[in-house]
């Protein structure tokens, strides 16, 4: 079997903060004494610069090490900051690694992004050519390869249209039939499948399979892991930039899945450090599905159950319990209890909310807990920030609030609501 | 078993941190000329769609510009035009001024400008500022055409005088589009670190233009100032397009020489530079 990537050692560090806030002045002071072999006057103190500081620095990829045969096609799974981006642009050449190196053999065609340098104000048939340019195919292959993507789009009618005048499910699928048609040895793809409607993604689908299957290597980012399980025969998993397990698809993705929800789907604490006062603690925050599973991971359509466990020391308590959920850097809503109930005797209470399917966005979201009394002078218990967080993704079968709209719906919350249309009388 | 090992050894690109300073790639750049004619059919196409006028533009613009130049340095000013027909003489200026004026602003925003598209697909960067160049020639041979016009009209005057020396457009060309890169891919590489530079360019471009003799003819330079205004690598270029096409101006060998070797070393400075931020320059805009 011959080996079509050799990625070796690859490791990709980033700048915190700081990022291209350079000014000429404070580059040419520091030019300056190092000519004059004088101290670097703009470092902090303490700041000694061996050129492997680590404070400030991030990485995104931290020897990576995997190596894919001709014809295989590799999952990459991981939570969101994993790594996985980072690695598909190191491969595409968006940008360089910072150590290691990656051999290749054969032509990458990377789809980080359906629709790359598409121009509004040109037709379908002109963007066809400068997209498939873009992507590293000559004219003449494009032009023999035009009637094929042409008709897999499904957009023949509106070939000599503006694709500024096309629904966003036609430019999603002009966009993947350009990218479908590279015929790469290799093919790199970010969840693309996250567009389109049901059947076009499944259409998707078939097209990456079939490129596996004629020998082709695919390496494949995805949430989603039923699709990975479909396509690819083995996957890696990546956490926090470490390639922490490698081996058949099945294995892997229920690994992610387990760890996912192992992870973050319950947190307990112990009784010396629990949060809250003598009077009460909270032993536990947990996030359930309908069966009473916890995980971390759930699907728009899934009622979602937010436990919180506490222990009362004092007997007639009154208090309420409260959530706020955070997502985006903003406070998407809160919830509190609707009275400030007395818990007559001490013992262990589970207090539970219900999130009601289709309320939440495709998004993650962190929960700050509090337990208080506002009756006379307010108290706090439980005062929480950054609870737990989960996730919420839309499997994208139109009966979310999508509908089979595919690209990005802005907000902090996503609820299914009733729209009509009518005519007006003229 | 050695063939073997050969095959296995053969591969088609290595992906490492940072290239050789001198590894350009000049072969990718080659490879992706379909990519450049295509970008410089989309500039054109996509300007082409949106204006009313159209290409009308680009023959709109130095008309103004020329007639401005004509009625405020020539008419209120009173600059000497080396008694050439003022209005021939500031267009003569402006279009070749304005195709190296646009080549080094629209290429000293590569980076920043295309952020997007560099940020999710790899293809050779100097395929952005090279077609840059060639679009901005399609909008200098109509000037330039419009300006053919005029040196006809005052020919048949007897007004104006052009000479064999017009064969020598080519390279007067060659060196305002490689100082244009040259100095425009300077900028953009730098501009991906100091977000300052930025601003400074369009309002740099614009004070240069009066430091290169396109309003003034270099001989009404008092003899003292003579060297500041020599040592601009344009100047030759101005004065020795005004010589062959309407036959007043210096055209001097030296100088159109040392403009060439002016223009190389731009060139070279800013391809190493440009190579060099186009590996990580992702990760800092």
């Amino acid at each position: 079997m011959t080996v079509s990537i050799s990625v070796e050692h690859v490791s990709k560090q980033y700048r915190l903060g700081a990022i291209g806030n350079r000014t000429l002045y404070e580059d040419l002071n520091r030019w300056w004494a190092r000519v004059r072999r004088r101290p670097d006057p703009l470092a902090k103190i303490g700041d000694v610069d061996h050129g492997n500081r680590t404070d400030g620095l991030i990485w995104a990829l931290k020897d990576v090490s995997f190596a894919v045969d001709e014809g295989q096609a590799l999952g990459i799974i991981g939570r969101n900051g994993a790594g996985k981006s980072t690695l598909l642009k190191v491969l595409s050449k968006v940008t360089a690694p910072s150590g290691g190196r990656i051999k290749v053999r054969g032509r990458i065609a990377s789809l980080l992004e359906v629709g790359t340098g598409f121009h509004p104000e040109l037709t379908g048939r002109e963007n066809i050519y400068l997209n498939g340019a873009i992507l590293g195919m000559t004219r003449r292959e494009i032009a023999k390869k035009f009637d094929e993507i042409v008709s897999f789009s499904e957009v023949e009618k509106f070939v000599d249209t503006p694709v500024k005048r096309y629904s966003s499910g036609m430019y999603v699928r002009l966009a993947f039939a350009v990218a479908a048609h590279l015929d790469p040895e290799i093919m790199v793809v970010d969840e693309v499948l996250a567009v389109g409607d049901a059947a076009f993604q499944r259409k998707c689908l078939g097209k990456m399979s079939e490129t596996a299957s004629q020998g082709r290597t695919v390496l494949f980012v995805s949430h989603n892991m039923a699709a990975i399980n479909r396509l690819c025969s083995r996957a890696v998993l990546l956490d926090k930039g470490e390639l922490i397990a490698d081996g058949a698809a099945p294995e892997i993705t229920a690994k992610y899945l387990a760890g996912a929800a192992e992870e973050s789907g319950v947190r307990q604490w112990e009784a010396g450090n629990a949060p809250g006062t003598n009077e009460l603690r909270l032993l536990e925050v947990g996030i359930f599905d309908e069966q009473n599973k916890s995980k971390a991971v759930f699907e728009v359509g899934e009622d979602i159950f937010i436990k919180l466990t506490y222990r009362v020391n004092e007997s007639n308590l009154r208090f309420r319990c409260a959530l706020n959920f955070i997502t985006q850097g903003v406070l998407a809503f809160s919830s509190v209890e609707p009275t400030e109930a007395t818990r007559e005797k001490s013992g262990v209470y589970t207090s539970v909310l219900k999130v009601p399917a289709h309320l939440l966005t495709e998004s993650e979201y962190a929960l700050n807990v509090s337990i208080f009394s506002s009756a006379g002078a307010k108290k706090h218990y439980v005062n929480l920030r950054d609870g737990i967080s989960f996730q919420v993704y839309d499997s994208m079968m139109a009966l979310s609030a999508r509908g089979d709209y595919s690209q990005n719906l802005a907000g902090v919350v996503r609820p299914l609501l009733n729209w009509t249309i009518a005519q007006n009388p003229i | 078993m050695e063939t073997i090992t050969e095959h296995s050894e053969k591969w088609t690109d290595i992906i490492e941190p940072q290239r050789n300073w001198f590894d350009w790639r000049l072969g990718d750049l080659w490879r992706a000329r379909d990519l450049i004619l295509l970008f410089i059919w989309r500039d054109f196409v996509s300007v082409y769609k949106q204006t009313i006028l159209g290409p009308l533009w680009y023959l709109i613009q130095p008309i103004l510009t020329t007639l401005t130049f004509t009625v405020i340095f020539g008419r209120i000013a009173s600059l000497p035009t080396d008694a050439l027909p003022d209005f021939v003489f500031y267009l003569a200026g402006s279009v070749i001024w304005a195709y190296f004026a646009e080549c080094l602003n629209k290429t000293s925003t590569t980076f920043i400008s295309n952020a997007n598209l560099f940020g999710k697909v790899y293809f050779p960067r100097l395929a952005v500022p090279i077609s840059i160049l060639i679009s901005n020639l399609i909008a200098f041979a109509i000037q330039f055409a419009l300006f053919l016009i005029f040196v006809a009209y005052y020919w048949a005057k007897g007004l104006v005088a052009p000479n064999w020396s017009v064969a020598l457009l080519p390279l007067y060309l060659l060196i305002m589009a490689g100082l244009g890169l040259g100095l425009g891919i300077i900028v953009s590489a730098l501009t991906t670190r100091y977000r300052d530079l930025q601003f400074f360019v369009r309002f740099g471009v614009q004070l240069f233009m009066y430091a290169t003799p396109v309003i003034y003819p270099l001989s009404s330079i008092p003899q003292k100032y003579r060297i500041l205004i020599l040592a601009n690598p344009l100047t030759s270029v101005v004065e020795g397009f005004r010589y062959s096409f309407l036959g007043a101006g210096e055209l001097n060998a030296a100088l159109l020489t040392y403009s060439v070797v002016f223009t190389l070393l731009a060139l070279t400075i800013g391809i190493l530079l440009f190579n060099r931020i186009e590996a990580t320059f992702m990760d800092t805009v």
